[in-house]
């Protein structure tokens, strides 16, 4: 059967990325799940002292910074993707509509892309600093005195405003792109339509650009829920490993950083499970609301 | 509303400055209440004529009226048209019925008022059973009646249709072109529809504009324009099967063809263009102009009598008559030729010879 044969060549072009995808992707997923229920588990002599349910989860539950990670993280999630993709929205439209230059502004849009987030972190912090920076010298010029925004002692709030700032700005990027190709395969006509019937701008927006733009929109906000649910990179590019100011140290770790928080000591009975129960209690949260956001773009999302 | 167009120009600008004059000086008054039919072939500049009348696209140059308004400079939403697009433009996550609303939103109609309006609108149409349902789910002869009813809801001054029968298939489109004429009829609206199928446009057209390259070649009432073409460009476009031309002389007022006299004429000698509808020939035993038949086509009703001959200029030629008249390939015909059937064309300009 002419089937059969294509499926032979098919699988045999497929084992390459088949093969690693099963020993660092699939292995390594399931051995979390294996990992999570060992009590006591001790990484280099490589022994258990049984199994448990819960255990792991419960030592993660309780550990010190736990609840802060969840507080931050939902922080993150809540408050940058609703603004991001609120703000690539508008921008994407606007820069679909203008004709001249839009070549250049999508590559200036574009750039935060291709940059490294540590980098721009770094370049954030900067902005962010209390003597030198951009936002201080901006405000001193209406007026306002200097915000101590993440330099030593900053408060939770500061610290974390500008953490969301860069996270709104560094996501923009990759919605921008992801909405202005959306917005260019919509059919004129529609707006020529719509035009016809007097429609005003507000309306045209909302009544059709969105609907017509929901499946990229449902798209964008679900990789970016679980982005933002992943965030630790951003909080190390900003304020390094300490992943918070000075003198107010960890106050903006995340759930990710509390993975490898335990993964730090791993050499020590038990670590390995705890990671592994944290990035499991991660996975079913990222779940939960995604299967939520699917459920919610049913009635939605127009295809 | 009585629509004037003066002088209408436009202008293609390609990227590497290179400029295609779509429509180029032209002129019409079409009738307030009336259906037109914008007729030519693709690339004649119909379509860009009609969205120079919804104000969509810009004239370089030229005026358009409204009446008595200069409607040129203004923005299309001011302008109190409809128009349906050729592939309709229904908003695709609307259903029927907010798609017909739609227009009466943005003119601020209460909602309990629209409803009754779009419902009215939908039942002229003769989709008021279809009311909640997604364009998707529609067939394309009921998107056609979505996209007028969108159109017409709103009591626009004109109603514009953009090759409103070219997406469907060939039995709805005789069924929706009737509906088009009943709906014109009864709204009352001035219509205006593109259209390059020249059937379509002299079955329902009140009046008929032919286009040809950017520039009107005649206006008039179908079949006037059928029977009185102005230079043989109108005379091949109009008709199926379409006109047959030969190549002939004028002798001291005879019309010479293939040796033999088919007519008379006023005109000085030279040689011309002749134009013969396929229906301007008639058998008969006693006539000098013979034809060789290559082939025989029985439809029934008529026979089409297909002949290759050395003075076409074109291709082959075809004849109808009458279905009682026993014809074989190969045999010859002698015809005499309907002197209205019968036209006469410059050679070189074709422009018509009277």
């Amino acid at each position: 059967m002419l089937e059969n044969k294509n499926n032979l060549k098919a699988w045999l072009y497929l084992s390459p990325a088949l093969l690693l995808l099963v020993v660092f992707t699939f292995y390594p997923l399931f051995n979390a799940f294996y990992l999570a229920f060992l009590k006591d588990f001790n990484f280099l002599l490589r022994t258990i002292e049984g199994y448990t349910l819960f255990g792991n989860f419960k030592i993660v539950i309780n550990s010190p910074n736990f609840k802060q990670a969840m507080i931050n993280t939902f922080v993150i999630v809540f408050v940058s993707v609703p603004i991001s993709v609120m703000v690539a929205l508008f921008v994407s439209v606007a820069l679909n509509s203008i004709k001249k230059l839009q070549g250049v502004f999508q590559t200036i849009y574009f750039l935060p892309y291709v940059t490294n987030a540590i980098a721009v972190g770094m370049a954030f912090a900067f902005i962010f600093h209390q003597q030198y920076g951009l936002i201080n010298t901006m405000l001193d010029w209406i007026g306002i005195s200097p915000v101590n925004w993440v330099g030593t002692g900053a408060t939770w709030s500061n610290a974390m405003f500008s953490l969301l700032v860069y996270t709104v700005w560094g996501g923009l990027a990759f919605k921008i792109m992801i909405f202005l190709s959306g917005l260019q395969s919509i059919d004129k006509q529609y707006y020529d339509a719509a035009r016809i019937d007097a429609t005003p701008r507000k309306r045209v927006f909302s009544r059709i650009t969105v609907p017509l733009l929901s499946p990229m929109i449902m798209y964008i906000v679900i990789t970016s829920f679980i982005g933002a649910f992943k965030a630790y990179s951003t909080v190390i590019g900003m304020f390094g490993p300490s992943l918070g100011p000075k003198g107010n140290e960890r106050s903006l770790i995340t759930f990710v950083a509390l993975v490898y928080d335990a993964l730090q000591h791993s050499g020590s009975i038990g670590a390995m499970s705890e990671a592994a129960a944290a990035a499991i209690i991660l996975f079913l949260i990222t779940l939960v609301f995604t299967l939520v956001q699917m459920q919610i773009s049913k009635k939605r999302v127009h295809y | 509303m009585e629509i004037k167009l003066q002088g209408l120009t436009k202008i293609f600008q390609a990227k590497d400055k290179t400029e295609t004059v779509a429509v180029k000086d032209f002129d019409i008054t079409i009738p307030s209440g009336k259906l037109i039919g914008l007729l030519g072939p693709s690339g004649c500049g119909k379509s860009t004529t009609l969205y120079m009348i919804a104000g969509l696209l810009k004239p370089n140059n030229g005026k358009i009226f409204f009446g008595d308004e200069d409607v040129t400079e203004m923005a299309p939403e001011d302008r109190g048209i409809g128009l349906v697009f050729q592939n309709y433009a229904l908003y695709p996550h609307m259903t029927v019925k907010q798609n017909i609303m739609f227009p009466l939103e943005n003119l601020k109609v209460p909602k309990a008022e629209a409803i009754i309006k779009a419902q009215e609108m939908a039942d002229l149409v003769g989709i008021g059973d279809l009311m909640n349902r997604k364009p998707k789910q529609l067939s394309g002869g009921q998107q056609q009646r979505v996209a007028i009813a969108r159109a017409l809801v709103k009591k626009p001054r004109v109603l514009l249709l953009d090759e409103p029968l070219s997406n469907l298939d060939a039995r709805l489109r005789l069924q929706t072109r009737e509906e088009i004429k009943r709906i014109q009829i009864e709204t009352g609206i001035t219509t205006i529809f593109v259209t390059h199928d020249q059937e379509e446009a002299m079955s329902i057209s009140d009046e008929i504009v032919l286009m040809e390259s950017g520039v009107k070649m005649q206006v008039g009432e179908p079949q006037d324009v059928y029977d009185v073409p102005n230079n043989l460009f109108v005379a091949k476009f109009l008709g199926t099967p379409p006109i047959n031309v030969f190549n002939g002389n004028i002798i001291d007022g005879e019309i010479h063809l293939n040796g033999a006299v088919i007519g008379k004429t006023k005109a000085p000698n030279q040689e011309v263009t002749i134009g013969i509808r396929p229906e301007g020939f008639k058998i008969s035993k006693t006539a000098d102009f013979e034809l060789e038949i290559s082939m025989v086509e029985t439809i029934g009703r008529d026979t089409t009598l297909i002949i290759n001959d050395k003075h076409e200029t074109e291709r082959s030629s075809r004849v109808i008559v009458d279905s009682s008249n026993k014809v074989k390939p190969g045999d010859k015909i002698k015809f005499t030729i309907k002197p209205k059937k019968l036209f006469l064309f410059n050679k070189e300009t074709g422009e018509k010879i009277t």
